[in-house]
């Protein structure tokens, strides 16, 4: 083990970023019958790989610490709608309930993850 | 946490398609209540929705979060005006007016709130899974 701070790598940031994206998902089909609202979605990969940050505090000094949350500056973006509605909606609920889906599923493929990853550890702190 | 939050937004959510629903019967129930004047007349009722704004939910700019009812708008078609002589609501020529309910549409927008009703449902039982997930980590 390189460090004790890093055991759970990219997943404890992935976590967070997810169960925030379900947050807009679920907000875009709560106002899916909303007349004139824009639906809204994060670049995942952008915003993890920081250019969708602006000003974000980084670790930048081994004193620092980096918090789970903390790293992230989440800028919305409006989705591009593939059809226009009369109402200005933007909300394709069928486009929506499939990402929430998917932004389900990768949330579970990271906690599995973590899970193999606790595992492993507490084998190798009992020594069984 | 920001799953947790789901529960308000989807909550919201539902309280708005059950207000939905129940304009819908609302209307449906009076598609025949005659009246004597144009006045007393029943108007069709429509929930109008708005975003609710929420400034605590992202620290970095205002992030919309659930849906609230602004009002509920009557209708302002033009109401049906039959010739009844028979009924005791009847003018003097014999005419009462009847509720500008289109049933048609009733219907249609009943189906539509029930199918959003049904997809917050599921996104809350999804986050519930999330969560709970979450919970067992390392167990």
């Amino acid at each position: 083990m390189s460090n004790n701070i890093d055991v759970f790598g990219i997943h404890t940031q992935a976590l967070s970023l997810r169960a925030r994206r379900a947050e807009v998902l679920a907000t875009n089909l709560a106002n899916a019958d909303t007349p004139g609202y824009q639906a809204r979605d994060l670049d995942f990969a952008a915003v993890l790989a920081g250019e969708g940050e602006q000003g974000a505090m980084r670790v930048t000094d081994s004193r620092h610490l980096g918090g789970a949350d903390a790293d992230f500056n989440y800028a919305l973006r409006y989705r591009d709608p593939l059809q226009a509605s009369l109402d200005q909606n933007t909300v394709d609920v069928q486009a929506e309930r499939a990402a929430f889906t998917d932004n389900a599923m990768r949330y579970q493929a990271s906690l599995t993850f973590l899970n193999g990853r606790i595992r492993g550890l507490l084998s190798a702190l009992r020594g069984e | 946490m920001s799953l947790f939050n789901i529960f308000n937004i989807s909550g919201s959510a539902l309280n708005a398609q059950t207000l939905r629903l129940n304009t819908t019967a609302s209307n449906m129930a009076n598609a025949n209540s005659a009246s004597s004047s144009s006045g007393k007349t029943y108007r069709a009722r429509e929930p109008v929705f708005e975003p609710m704004l929420s400034d605590a939910l992202d620290p970095n700019g205002a992030a919309d979060a659930g849906v609230k009812v602004m009002g509920i708008v009557e209708s302002q078609a033009p109401l049906r005006h039959e010739y009844q002589p028979g009924s005791p609501l009847a003018d003097a020529d014999g005419y009462v007016y009847l509720p500008n309910v289109n049933v048609v549409e009733e219907m249609a927008n009943m189906i539509s709130a029930s199918r959003s009703y049904q997809t917050n449902v599921e996104v809350m039982e999804a986050s519930k899974r999330m969560l709970q997930q979450t919970l067992a980590l390392g167990q």
